[in-house]
């Protein structure tokens, strides 16, 4: 009897730990994964243990080469690299992280209202094409021209310019989501349990989330990790083109504009950023191809 | 197919229309006056009269359809005329003028088209043929190190950006190497073979970094599309048959897998006007993409409006492009 039961629980695995058991067998996502998180706790944690100030002049110690003081230099006007390389990590994984979150709702949203609602699907997906047909570079650097000074002047710089770049991002890449969500939708909503539930009486407003939501989770996370490689890449190249961060931030693609001028003598300088943006995008990327393989239940247990 | 084409076509105005509006409209709350250029001795009075000569204080609506009129009708009849010779086709009048420059838009953009066309066309041309055997093989060979190669290179494609790449070349290829000048001279004139040369050396670097792009994300498809195709009953049929791997692969498979791959390659073609502007600013190429930067530094409202636009017509145009390939291409979809 007491055998029995510990077989029992035994075999009580959930699904997600099934999902982590499949995505440990992929060894990029599991590389991405130990990569990624390794940028996180030095960005977020290294300032603990590295309190230099990353906006300090000091015109005595410019230019200077990797060394005990400054561990990847400093740069024209002697601000410490490593700590400014620390500053622009924190700003690019808060902008990426905040845009996906924005995108990634507003994605959802459009998509489950127009699978699960006939009558506005035309209306929205009409607006999804429109969305898709407007250049989005351009339409990026005039809302963040547009934009800037009066957030500034109501949230003050930093918050103003993240909200602002938060903002830009996401309203210009929440399309590919809703539309995966929607034919998902469109899918699901005709399914047995959907009808069971029904048969039963529950209410629309609560087959959503209750029935529907937890079935599309799955492209959901898929979509949020491209989403977040996304949405790194367009603030670096937005601050790249000098319209993103005001110039004392130094978000990673700032640190490569700023360091091309100097690529010739210093090739670390813009080299360095550059390296860890691609890093970052790498490391997320095969964590949501990996994502992707666990989180498909035919793919699941080969 | 061509009531589905050019019901298409008709829904391509309207679309068009709002998306010019709505790109307009966001220009009309831009901060930014093209006035703040002039010196500040200009008295107030004369200023107003500026205003008024750049056609500013008329109200939106009245702004926006004379856009529409200059943009639709009036630069492609200059354009027309240009191409045939024949004067009396352009319509008299104002046109539509850049604030910056105070030359037409249509002047200034068939100056940079070229650069543009060159550099980003071969960059897509270079991306797209390295794709196909690529991809091919990587399917063909699915989990060989050459796919494993292939899998990294089309991440490596997808995750480093331009402004990384382009500095990493730049760095090693002209600053190390010395093989190519780092700076896009677009004032070189190809007139005997030393320019040809110098034209090509110059025009490695940017294609380089721009062709990754296009081969990261061509190959993916290609690959995925092989595959597929390749556990299909059709191709046991046909080694049943006894046909060699060459033709299966290369008649059978191929001409099958090419149809969402066409679509791809389609739908991917405007983007890379856009792409284009950072690849353009770091190699100093005066295009399409460093047109529209500097006349969105400038508050240039007409440039950077008609720009917008005729990407976003791109866009659409090219979407329309790829429905009709699909459709023609794959005997099993059927518009009508």
């Amino acid at each position: 009897m007491t055998d029995m039961t510990q077989d029992l629980t035994f075999a009580a695995r959930s699904q997600w730990w099934d999902v982590w058991e499949q995505f440990k067998t992929h060894r990029g996502a599991l590389f991405g994964m130990i990569v990624f998180a390794t940028i996180l706790a030095v960005c977020f944690i290294g300032p603990l243990i590295w309190p230099v100030d990353a906006s300090t002049v000091n015109i005595g110690a410019r230019n200077q080469g990797m060394s005990l003081a400054h561990p990847f230099g400093t740069d024209q006007l002697g601000r410490d690299l490593f700590a400014r390389l620390m500053m622009g990590g924190r700003i690019s994984l808060v902008v990426g992280s905040a845009a996906m979150i924005l995108s990634i709702v507003i994605g959802t949203a459009v998509g489950m209202i127009s699978g699960f609602f006939r009558l506005v699907d035309g209306v929205l997906m009409r607006l999804t094409d429109l969305f898709l047909a407007l250049p989005l570079l351009p339409l990026l650097l005039v809302l963040s021209m547009l934009f800037r000074d009066p957030l500034s002047a109501v949230f003050g710089v930093e918050l103003g310019t993240l909200l602002l770049i938060v903002a830009a991002i996401s309203l210009t890449s929440w399309m590919g989501t809703a539309r995966v969500v929607r034919s998902d939708v469109l899918t699901l909503k005709e399914r047995e349990f959907v009808l069971a539930a029904r048969s039963i009486g529950v209410p629309t407003w609560r087959i959503m989330p209750r029935h529907i939501l937890p079935n599309v989770l799955s492209s959901i996370m898929v979509s949020a990790t491209l989403m977040m490689a996304t949405a790194i890449m367009t603030e670096s190249a937005l601050s790249f083109l000098g319209l993103g961060f005001p110039p004392e931030f130094a978000t990673w693609g700032r640190l490569v504009s700023d360091g091309i001028d100097y690529l010739q003598d210093y090739p670390g300088r813009a080299i360095l950023p550059g390296f860890l943006i691609s890093l970052t995008v790498l490391s997320i990327n095969y964590i949501g191809d990996g994502l992707r393989d666990a989180l498909d239940p035919r793919i699941r247990g080969h | 197919m061509l009531t589905f084409t050019l019901r298409r076509l008709f829904l391509m105005v309207p679309t068009l229309l709002v998306i010019a509006l709505a790109i307009f409209l966001l220009l009309e709350l831009s901060p930014g006056d093209p006035m703040s250029q002039l010196p500040l001795s200009i008295p107030e009075d004369v200023r107003e009269g500026l205003r008024a000569a750049l056609g500013l204080g008329d109200p939106w609506y009245v702004r926006f359809l004379r856009w529409l009129y200059l943009f639709a009708v009036v630069e492609p009849s200059h354009m027309l005329a240009a191409a045939t010779g024949l004067d009396n086709l352009a319509i008299e009048g104002p046109r539509l003028i850049s604030f910056q420059t105070r030359s037409p838009v249509a002047d200034l953009i068939m100056q940079r088209l070229p650069q543009t066309l060159w550099v980003v066309g071969l960059s897509y041309l270079v991306g797209t043929l390295l794709a196909l055997p690529i991809g091919i093989y990587s399917a063909y060979r699915q989990y060989g190190w050459f796919d494993q190669f292939g899998v990294l290179i089309s991440m490596a494609g997808f995750s480093l950006p331009s402004f990384f790449t382009g500095p990493v070349l730049i760095l090693v290829f002209s600053i190390w190497l010395g093989w190519f000048p780092t700076v896009y001279d677009t004032m070189l004139t190809v007139s005997d073979w030393s320019s040809f040369w110098l034209q090509v050396r110059q025009m490695i670097l940017p294609v380089a970094v721009l062709s990754l792009l296009n081969l990261a994300q061509i190959s993916r498809f290609v690959r995925a599309s092989v595959l597929d195709n390749l556990g299909q009953d059709y191709v046991r049929t046909a080694r049943a048959k006894g046909m060699t791997e060459r033709v299966v692969l290369l008649v059978h498979v191929l001409r099958n897998s090419m149809i969402p791959v066409v679509t791809v390659i389609a739908l991917g073609f405007p983007t890379v006007f856009t792409g284009a502007i950072i690849t353009e600013q770091l190699f100093r190429v005066n295009g399409i993409g460093q047109l529209l930067i500097t006349s969105i530094y400038a508050s240039d409202v007409p440039t950077v409006m008609t720009l917008s636009v005729i990407f976003a017509a791109l866009v659409v145009f090219f979407n329309l492009v790829a429905d009709v390939l699909y459709g023609l291409l794959d005997p099993r979809i059927r518009y009508d």
